[in-house]
């Protein structure tokens, strides 16, 4: 009852133009069928993320571990709740990231799990950058 | 079922049969000479209630399932045209989801008796653990069940259930995928769900075989929980308890009915007649009812595996219960503590229902973790110990016994009653202040509403008119072909008035022999076309904001109608929520922005939708559309006669419904009282 090959297959990687997501602006691209949320962070969320203690957080990660470096101004997650599997939406929440209206559960602007009944922080999908304004997922 | 019958019939060809396959035995000594207690109550007639909804889900399901098609592209749509084209399709759909509410309705009120008369002790365990079983792959149906339409709850309901056991450490990712059958619920699982919820209802058919089977082996409990002991004690299972239990029925189909002819979606969820989006999750995911207690335990811990767990085992506990409850004496007829602490385990059972429909904040998770405690306490603190300190009352020595001395009146529970009672009220008091400050649609006289309700010709034309004028150049009703219009119920055209209002649209056809699309004029069996080729280029020329396709509107749109009134509509019938929201919505633009409110660029400030910033410019105003018929062409006019027509275009056999509701009623009424007086003469000198 695995998921069959045409499944397998339509799960390749894909490849998304950055450039038209102006800062502070993100898009939601479907891979998987899962929703990516890819974020263009502005320098205030940056270092909102940056400046908590990873040690407290409930599932510490810390924003260099989540983000490509030199591309820090990129935040690309999975847009399901680790709780369970609700879309959360973008700029709500009091942490400047996502916040689930199933449940209650808060991220912030890293992804990060900071307030709720999620375990852990919105994953981050294998992705690479093709050029400085064009990723691949998957 | 229990032991070999010395039934003999005296038709030869039957005897033949007896002698090969003793079948005939079989239903004889179970369900004719079989000896049932005389002392039995009514609430013993859920059992038969509850075959007779197993018998109605199955029979409507696989009529159901020849109709419904289980793709996630189709699925949605294949059950509205079900609904709309199948003959009694609309029934039929009915049927099988109020019939789903009602037999889980039944099975708590069949389980709770099991409880109060103590029902799973003592030789009776296996009865009850076969029951729990039952209860499991019931809620597992019902689950997949409501999966099936492809609405936005459906869907989202799916996620979030199947996602319970990503829980599980290790293995609960794997698990997850295979559910799905992909990377997230789709189409696969869709299939899936269907050919299991096709499935499980003749699983659960074998258990209640076994079910029965124990029962007739170990006897049945009985409101004084002594066992039989002499023929006086008993009656025969066919006339007594048949005629007893038809009646029961009887009655339970006069509740039944009320949903299905009166209210078919007071117990369902407007969300589910928007089509699954699996990139917009609906601000507010409830289960359907009957799982709500349980969702309430799940969100009320913080912790996701613990949450899972405590949900999982406020179920399963059931199964141990003949054994938490050590005490010798079944009923709680005679155990005044335990009798207590039953309603109040009930009252705990109805407040965690009703914190489960409610957002999981402030007040309502504290509540919600208060009653979690109850729930569980009720089962490993107060039955295994009032086991050991509580002192029954004198029980009596038989059943014929406990029949003459037919005295002891309950009035302890009374109070606990009113204490359940007003814990409601207190709820209540909470919903009304969580309500306030936000704008409630005004209620409306619609000529649809009520048991006799049907649509104004004049009004649905009229309608009709301010659609084809003003609505349709934004918004589809893509579930209404133009044959409708000259349909029983509707707007009262002739056949060829609706062919000449078809052959005014261009419709795309093709391709032609040359491969080409090509255009041509409308014909009857033709749908509405729409504005947009497809959902992106709406969303573009919208300024990002799709506008929804209108025939379904009126039934996915919505608004709470907090704790006092929805029970007051169970009564009054109301359903009219989505009209009287379109209606509002339609008439709630203001210029002015009251203060604290921001309107973004490119959105209307509307006094009704939620959150006030709609993409929607004012659609109508005064003079707008000319009427021939005189008609006021006023806003509030327009309003009333577009909302009438998308009422109808929402649900084209209404009339037909409530006209058909009032001949049951009349007849099941008369088929009740009739059951009733054979049930008084029959059981004449039983009692
Ligand atoms: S699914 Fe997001 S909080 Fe539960």
């Amino acid at each position: 009852m695995n998921p069959d090959a045409s499944t397998i297959a339509a799960g390749a990687p894909i490849e998304v133009d950055l450039s038209p997501v102006a800062e502070g602006q993100d898009i939601k691209v479907f891979w998987r069928g899962k929703p990516i949320y890819i974020s263009h962070r502005t320098k205030k969320q940056i270092d909102e993320a940056r400046a908590v203690n990873v040690a407290s957080l409930p599932d510490p990660q810390s924003d260099e571990a989540r983000v490509k470096s030199g591309h820090e101004q990129w935040l690309v997650v999975i847009g399901i709740c680790t709780h369970l599997g609700c879309i959360p939406i973008a700029h709500e929440g009091n942490y400047d990231g996502f916040f689930c209206p199933c449940h209650g559960s808060q991220y912030d602007s890293s992804g990060r799990i900071r307030q709720g009944p999620a375990p852990a922080n919105l994953p981050v999908p294998p992705y690479q950058f093709v050029s400085d304004t064009k990723i691949q997922i998957g | 079922m229990s032991g070999p019958s010395d039934y003999q019939p005296s038709n030869p060809a039957l005897q033949w049969i007896e002698r090969r396959l003793p079948i005939i035995g079989l239903v004889h000594s179970s369900f004719v000479v079989y000896p049932t207690p005389r002392n039995l109550n009514y609430w013993w007639t859920f059992g038969a209630i509850l075959s007779f909804m197993l018998g109605m889900q199955i029979l409507t399901g696989v009529i159901l399932a020849m109709h419904y098609t289980p793709h996630a592209d189709l699925a949605f749509k294949s059950v509205e045209l079900l609904v709309r084209d199948v003959n009694y399709g609309w029934l039929l759909r009915n049927m099988h989801a109020c019939g789903a509410s009602m037999f889980f309705f039944a099975v708590y009120v069949h389980m709770l008796r099991g409880l109060y008369y103590g029902s799973y002790k003592e030789p009776r365990e296996v009865l009850w653990i076969l029951g729990v079983i039952i209860y499991l792959l019931m809620m597992a149906t019902g689950f997949m069940g409501y999966v099936l339409p492809w609405g936005q709850m459906s869907f989202w309901g799916a996620t979030v259930i199947t996602n319970l056991f990503s829980a599980i450490p290790y293995v609960g990712e794997s698990i997850v995928t295979l559910l799905w059958g992909g990377y997230s619920v789709g189409n696969p699982t869709l299939n899936r769900f269907f050919s299991l919820h096709y499935l499980l209802p003749f699983v659960i058919a074998g258990v209640v075989v076994l079910h029965v089977w124990a029962l007739h082996v170990a006897g049945q409990n009985n409101p004084d929980g002594v066992e039989p002991k002499t023929e006086k004690d008993t009656v025969p299972f066919t006339p007594h308890a048949t005629i007893k239990d038809g009646f029961g029925v009887a009655c339970f189909m006069l509740l039944y009915a009320w949903f299905i002819f009166y209210m078919p979606n007071y117990l369902g969820d407007a969300d589910n007649y928007i089509p699954a989006n699996p990139g917009v999750t609906p601000p507010h995911i409830v289960p359907e009812w009957y799982y709500l207690p349980f969702y309430a335990i799940l969100r009320s811990i913080p912790n996701k595996l613990a949450g899972v767990i405590g949900m999982f085992s406020a179920i399963i506990i059931l199964c141990f219960l003949p054994w938490l409850d050590a005490a010798r004496t079944k009923s709680s007829k005679y155990r005044p503590l335990a009798k207590q602490f039953f309603w109040i385990f009930v009252a705990v059972c109805i407040l965690l229902g009703y914190l489960g429909a409610q957002p999981p904040e402030g007040i309502y998770v504290i509540a919600g973790r208060v009653l979690t405690f109850c729930y569980f306490a009720y089962f490993l603190i107060v039955l295994p110990l009032l086991s050991r300190i509580e002192k029954p009352r004198p029980v009596p020595n038989s059943i014929s016994e406990a029949i003459l001395a037919k005295s002891g009146k309950a009035v302890a529970s009374v109070a606990v009653m009113l204490v359940a009672a007003g814990a409601l009220f207190f709820g209540s008091l909470q919903d009304a202040r969580a309500n306030e400050g936000s704008d409630k649609p005004p209620g409306n006289k619609w000529s649809f509403a009520g048991p006799f309700g049907h649509y104004d010709r004049g009004t649905l034309q009229r309608g009709l008119k301010v659609y084809k004028e003003v609505c349709s150049s934004c918004h589809g009703l893509s579930y209404i072909a133009f044959r409708n219009l000259a349909e029983a119920g509707g707007p009262g055209y002739s056949v060829a008035q609706a062919a000449a209002f078809a052959s005014d649209y261009k419709v795309k056809d093709g391709p032609n022999d040359a491969g080409d699309m090509f255009e041509r004029p409308g014909r009857p069996a033709d749908y509405f076309p729409s504005p947009f080729p497809n959902e992106q280029a709406a969303r573009a020329a919208n300024g990002g904001a799709a506008p929804p396709d209108l025939s379904l509107i009126t039934k996915a749109r919505s608004y709470g109608r907090g704790f006092p009134m929805f029970i007051v509509d169970f009564f009054t019938q109301y359903q009219e929520q989505g009209p009287d929201y379109v209606s509002a919505v339609l008439q709630g633009f203001e210029d002015k922005v009251p203060e604290g409110v921001t309107i973004p660029e490119g959105s209307y400030y509307n006094k009704y939708f939620p959150g006030h910033a709609i993409k929607m410019p004012k659609p109508l105003s005064d003079g707008q559309v000319t009427y021939d018929d005189g008609s006021p062409t006023t806003v509030a006019q327009y309003s009333k006669d577009v909302t009438t027509f998308l009422m109808w275009t929402a649900e084209p056999h209404m009339e037909a419904r409530k006209r058909m509701g009032f001949q049951v009623f009349i007849f099941l009424i008369i088929f009740a009282g009739l059951m009733y007086f054979t049930k008084k003469k029959v059981w004449a000198d039983s009692h």
